[in-house]
């Protein structure tokens, strides 16, 4: 393995008296795809949450490109220039038409000059095959659509790594098909990304390691094929059983 | 007391409370009633009906009070009876055209706001108490005004305040209320800071009782309060 | 009714100008205009005070926000009329008591109503402003405020409206507007007040009903624009 572009070790993260995050530790290398999954409640989209320091911790180290996230003198605003995110609610800005919203980031917080932020944008609109909304506005989407400019507007800052909190689970299902083609895409491409999802399909087929997380701890961290082919674990037997039941 | 004032400008000030307590009282009580009343009329299908509490409301929300009031003081009288207008020219007839112009004009906006904590239970509230057998009558009474009454509450609250506030605004027309005396104290006494102090402590004590009130109301009324201290 | 308007029509719209000093509905819309305009960034700014993290600067602010509220607006009036001359050394005008006693109110009033828009934005707004490496203030001016006075655009239309009306107010300190105007026409024509107020208060309805009518349009076709109807 090259080095680790996110590596976390001994996380620990309380809310309250929960002890949702428990001694978590991973490394990430450059280009590899890592699928975190497990039952609702195990603490996957808190751990992804920890990576761009959206949550606090209480104790252990996370290092992302090198750089203690969770360390004091951290500028979290550069930090997260390097660190795409794509949240389950999209969360694109309703009063900025999509071009705007792409450039965002770009134009307003790395003051690029705006010819340059748009033509980036729009090819990056054309990636996710939105190229002709680039002058509507996220109230005209459709859920699948407003989700793959969201990635867009991820991509825009050029990170070398991109993270995903349940990227289809607020879409209708005949929209999750088109968000996973783009992530699978960026995949095929090279990137780094690291997917919190229960879409199956989308591990076994683009995933490089599954992660399996259980009521806060790490219960297995392997590859797709002994993932789902030899589950020696039962409660992974019953988690897969359970996600089949969804579909 | 004799520290702040000397006891007979004490007294007129006092006085002054009273009137703007009455004021506020009166006014309140007439406005609640009419705003009900006009919500009411509003639901009808006759649309004359409708028109007339939209047109109310309208002219009530956009003329200001001060305007309304003198509309009444100054004007109205040329319109009543001599009979009845000398019966209030000998009984404080500022006092009553100020507490007619204060109820009118809340009245619009607190129907508005019942309104609004009507429309705002969904339909399908009324369709449920309905497939349970309800009358109409009983669904109004158990489930509909009850839940819109909670969420009336905070304007309402807020309605009162402003009507408590502009209870002020009678000064204009001679009522002797609480800004009227701090105003007549101040020009004989020139203890300007002094009184204008006092009064606006005495403001602020009626606005934040009033604010005590309505939450207190709020948490009576909230189901589930009990849970919510817990939790 | 028509004779009052032919012989004044003049005197409710500028007062005694150019003869004398302006006055009527222009001296109001200056009034309201001014006192709106000045309100706003102190009313930014108190709404950002309570919204933020630190305590003692929420505090802070809703002491002055409810202190405020919590008396008459003619308190208020006499308090600027009283302490201004007092604090600044300077005999102040009518006109600019009149501005400061509705600036500090509205701005009060505005404080809460922008305070509800900001509370209204959903935290994955900012999350994602933020996720993108935006800094606070950044995130805040480009992300939350925005969107938050646009939620709020019916609120501040009304308090709006209402300034225009509670600058009627004025003319219990001789503020030389509208409803002064109108007095002094009352007091020269002695004998038709209720024709006298019936045109002040149909001019301050129409004035504030389309106001209110037109600024809604406006807000109607930005929705639409954005796909948010």
């Amino acid at each position: 393995m090259t080095a680790a572009i996110v590596s976390l070790d001994h996380v620990n993260k309380w809310y309250g008296p929960h002890h949702v995050l428990q001694d978590v530790s991973l490394e990430i290398g450059k280009g590899e795809v890592v699928v975190i999954c497990g039952p609702s409640g195990s603490g996957k989209s808190t751990l992804i949450r920890t990576i761009n320091a959206l949550e606090p911790i209480r104790d252990g180290k996370l290092l992302l490109n090198g750089v203690d996230v969770h360390g004091k003198g951290t500028d979290l605003n550069k930090l997260r220039q390097s660190v795409g995110f794509v949240f389950q609610q999209f969360n694109l800005f309703p009063h900025m038409s999509v071009l705007d919203n792409v450039t965002f980031a770009p134009i307003r917080i790395q003051k690029r000059p705006r010819a340059e932020a748009e033509a980036l944008a729009r090819e990056l609109l054309a990636k996710v095959g939105l190229a002709e909304k680039a002058d509507s506005f996220p109230g005209f989407l459709s859920g699948g659509q407003q989700q793959r400019v969201a990635i867009a507007r991820a991509l825009a800052l050029q990170p070398p790594v991109i993270l995903f909190d349940e990227p289809t689970s607020a879409l209708d299902p005949e929209m999750v098909g088109e968000v996973l083609q783009v992530m699978k895409s960026l995949a095929r491409d090279g990137m780094t990304m690291v997917c919190v999802t229960h879409e199956m399909g989308f591990a076994r087929e683009v995933g490089d390691r599954i992660v399996f997380m259980d009521q806060g701890r790490i219960v297995v961290d392997t590859t797709p094929e002994l993932f789902f082919d030899a589950p020696d674990h039962p409660r992974i037997k019953r988690f897969l059983s359970d996600v089949k039941g969804e579909h | 007391m004799d520290f702040l004032l000397p006891a007979d400008q004490m007294a007129l000030l006092l006085g002054g409370v009273r009137t703007t307590v009455l004021l506020f009282a009166i006014a309140w009580v007439i406005a609640f009633a009419l705003a009900i009343a006009l919500v009411v009329i509003r639901a009808t299908d006759y649309r004359p009906c409708r028109w007339f509490v939209d047109a109310f409301v309208a002219y009530h929300r956009n003329v200001p009070l001060l305007v309304q009031v003198m509309f009444w003081y100054f004007g109205m009288p040329e319109l009543l009876p001599e009979t009845i207008r000398f019966w209030l020219y000998d009984h404080n007839a500022e006092f009553c055209f100020a507490v007619i112009a204060l109820a009118l004009g809340s009245a619009a906006y607190q129907a508005e706001d019942i309104r609004s904590g009507l429309r705002a239970i969904p339909a399908t509230q009324f369709e449920a108490a309905r497939a349970l057998g309800c009358s109409y009558l009983e669904t109004m009474r158990y489930i509909v005004v009850p839940q819109a009454l909670r969420i009336s509450l905070p304007p309402l609250v807020g309605r009162a305040l402003l009507l408590f506030k502009n209870t002020s605004i009678a000064m204009a027309i001679g009522v002797a209320e609480l800004t009227y005396r701090t105003r007549e104290i101040e020009n004989l006494t020139f203890k300007t800071f002094q009184i204008f102090g006092i009064a606006t402590v005495l403001y602020l004590i009626g606005t934040f009782s009033l604010m005590a009130l309505g939450s207190w109301i709020e948490r009576r009324t909230t189901p589930g309060r009990k849970e919510h201290r817990n939790a | 009714m028509l004779e009052i308007i032919q012989d004044y029509w003049l005197t409710f719209l500028i007062g005694q100008y150019p003869n004398g000093p302006l006055g009527g509905l222009a001296m109001t819309l200056i009034v309201a205009v001014l006192s709106i305009l000045m309100s706003f960034p102190i009313a930014i700014g108190l709404a950002v005070a309570r919204s933020s993290t630190w305590r003692w600067l929420r505090l802070a602010s809703a002491c002055v926000v409810n202190f405020v509220r919590g008396i008459p607006l003619l308190m208020l009036i006499f308090w600027c009329y009283f302490v201004i001359p007092i604090m600044t050394g300077y005999a102040v005008s009518g006109f600019w008591t009149l501005v400061c006693a509705l600036t500090i109110y509205e701005a009060s009033y505005l404080s809460e109503v922008i305070r509800a828009g900001i509370a209204s934005i959903p935290k994955g707004q900012t999350e994602a402003a933020r996720s993108l490496g935006g800094s606070y203030m950044l995130t805040v001016r480009s992300v939350v405020l925005p969107q938050a006075l646009f939620n709020v655009l019916p609120g501040i239309t009304s308090q709006f409206i209402s300034t225009i009306k509670e600058t009627s107010l004025g003319y219990v300190i001789a503020v030389n507007e509208l409803t002064f105007a109108a007095n002094q026409i009352n007091n020269q024509l002695l004998t038709q007040p209720l024709q006298v107020f019936t045109i002040l208060a149909v001019i301050y309805f129409l004035l504030c009903f389309l106001l209110s009518r037109g600024l809604s349009a406006i807000e109607t076709s930005i929705r639409r624009k954005r796909g948010l109807l």
